[in-house]
């Protein structure tokens, strides 16, 4: 039987946040996910941007078995971290690995915005300062993702210490002359993008993509007394003011990459 | 009307309904020492130093050169005003970012001279306006941070009233880690995490209770190396002799750290902080 057009299958067809229009979402898949009318970028997954951005079968997870252990009984949190758990089939908000992109050797790690909105506690800290770490001590360039609210509340003032305990193994790589990439993807706010985030030695960021040390929830609480710029909190706000390197749109990822590493490519590397 | 409420704070009736939410009361009191009361009081001379060299100044953090028990030391403190146009004008001790940058400004200028550092926390937390996002107020704390971690000169940070999360932490990399009694350190203040958890900014003192953030919570998850004990009733009741006991242990963890090798200073601060963390592996 033929179905009838109202028949059409729920995930057939994705709205589009940024020009309200619908997208068919074969389409926006294989376009990786940004918008065919207007460019929009959507939410990638973490192991989605991986394979998107890597060389394909290049990749290798590292530090996979860390998981956070509620160091204050916070309320709610265990059952936070389950359901993001059992939604996201991540073991926490952040994959880290190694990989190649052009052939280029990159040690890689990803925020991902759906577990518990990339908020930073005692394990995304522990493996932003590991993958550091590898990098000061070996070959290689480092390349994060960033997407965040934040420093994680539930861990309380652990998670604050992640912001210094990042930034303190970032000066590590500077003593070890190792580049470090990142790229700013939507949002990347407060904790995360006033620690490691905001010091790297590239800084990209997808179009339109959110970028401020005040996230929305802060905004809504504090009174605005000045004009605010149309612009504001963006990317390309961000970039108007000096903070960020470059706007790049996904589907160049790889490309721009690929060419700073080539700039920071050491001659021990095969490629 | 009371003191407080000519201070322009009104005691916080959901606040002191919890014991943790009580310190945070005491931590925002109005009468609080802050950072040139201390100032006045355990220097025998210190000189304010201005601007970052990059577009202004900050009044919400101050900055500059002192002797303290005849040691030559730089300090930089966050700084609330006691009048209300003294608080308006220090943006209530929410700094923007050229006191980030004027702060390391002079720890790396007392560095170069071997001398060391005396930080005093007290921020709500950082600017987060036009100006500041303008200015790049993320970038700034974050680089503060780094090169704090690159400071070859000891660091003693003294929580002296509300340790409010970025505000804070970007003052806060140092080797000794000390908070006042009644002080407070925390990742967020305790009504934004009610507004998160309970959508309801009214339940700010569970919200205290669940974020653990007085001195002696952060004292018992290893966070920091001391708590020094305040006169009775608070520190806004005796000025002298807080800043006596505040002197006292900034005096002996110095003397401490004066022992350790300068080139392996920066080591143990980074493994200090890499250490912290709590997971199952």
């Amino acid at each position: 039987m033929k179905p009838s057009y109202y028949e059409i299958p729920d995930n057939l067809f994705t709205a589009c946040p940024g020009c309200k229009r619908m997208v068919y979402t074969k389409q926006l898949t294989a376009n990786l996910m940004v918008c065919n009318h207007c460019g929009h970028h959507f939410y990638l997954p973490a192991t989605t941007r991986i394979n998107v951005t890597l060389d394909e079968g290049s990749f290798e997870e590292l530090y996979a078995g860390l998981s956070s252990n509620d160091p204050l009984e916070f309320p709610q949190y265990q059952d936070k971290i389950a359901r993001d758990r059992k939604a996201t089939g991540l073991s926490d908000a952040f994959v880290a690995g190694t990989g190649k992109i052009h052939g280029y050797c990159v040690n890689i790690g990803v925020l991902d915005f759906s577990f518990m909105g990339g908020s930073m506690g005692s394990v995304v800290g522990e493996k932003v300062a590991r993958l550091m770490q590898k990098t000061a001590e070996e070959e290689g360039s480092l390349v994060i993702f960033a997407a965040s609210g934040g420093a994680r509340m539930q861990e309380g003032l652990i998670s604050l210490m992640q912001m210094a305990k990042t930034c303190g193994a970032r000066a590590d790589l500077l003593d070890a002359g190792r580049p470090y990439y990142c790229v700013l993807t939507n949002p990347t706010t407060a904790g995360v993008w006033a620690s490691f985030a905001s010091v790297a030695d590239v800084i990209l960021a997808e179009p339109g993509a959110m970028v401020a040390f005040a996230g929305n929830r802060v905004s809504q609480q504090t009174k605005v007394s000045e004009q605010e710029p149309a612009n504001y909190k963006t990317a390309e706000f961000q970039l108007e003011k000096g903070m960020v390197d470059l706007i790049v749109e996904r589907s160049k990822h790889r490309e721009i990459l690929a060419q700073l590493l080539q700039f920071s490519r050491t001659g021990g590397e095969t490629r | 009307m009371s003191s407080n409420e000519e201070a322009g704070v009104r005691l916080d009736d959901k606040l002191i309904q919890t014991p943790r939410g009580k310190e945070v009361v005491l931590a925002r009191h109005p009468k609080r020492p802050y950072t040139l009361d201390y100032a006045a009081r355990l220097f025998e001379s210190y000189l304010e130093l201005h601007g970052d060299r990059v577009i202004g100044d900050s009044k919400a953090i101050i900055s500059g050169v002192a002797q303290f028990e005849g040691l030559p030391v730089a300090f930089a403190g966050h700084q609330k005003g006691r009048t209300t146009q003294e608080r308006v004008a220090r943006n209530f001790g929410a700094s923007h970012p050229e006191g980030y940058r004027k702060a390391v400004r002079i720890m790396k200028f007392a560095a170069l001279l071997h001398n060391p550092t005396i930080c005093f926390i007290d921020t709500p937390a950082a600017a987060c306006d036009v100006a500041a996002e303008s200015r790049g107020i993320a970038t700034a704390i974050a680089t503060s941070m780094v090169e704090m971690f690159r400071i070859p000169s000891p660091i003693v940070a003294v929580v002296i009233g509300e340790g409010g999360s970025g505000g804070a932490i970007g003052l806060s990399v140092a080797d000794r880690i000390l908070m006042l009694q009644h002080s407070v350190y925390s990742v967020i203040p305790p009504e934004g995490c009610a507004n998160i958890l309970w959508r309801d900014p009214e339940k700010r003192g569970e919200a205290a209770e669940a974020l653990k953030l007085t001195a002696q919570d952060a004292f018992e998850q290893n966070l920091i190396d001391e708590v020094i004990t305040e006169p009775r009733g608070g520190a806004h009741l005796d000025y002298d002799a807080t800043a006596a006991s505040v002197g006292e242990a900034i005096l002996r963890h110095l003397a401490e750290l004066r022992e350790v090798d300068q080139n392996e200073l920066v080591t143990i601060r980074r493994e200090r902080f890499r250490k912290i963390g709590s997971f199952n592996s």
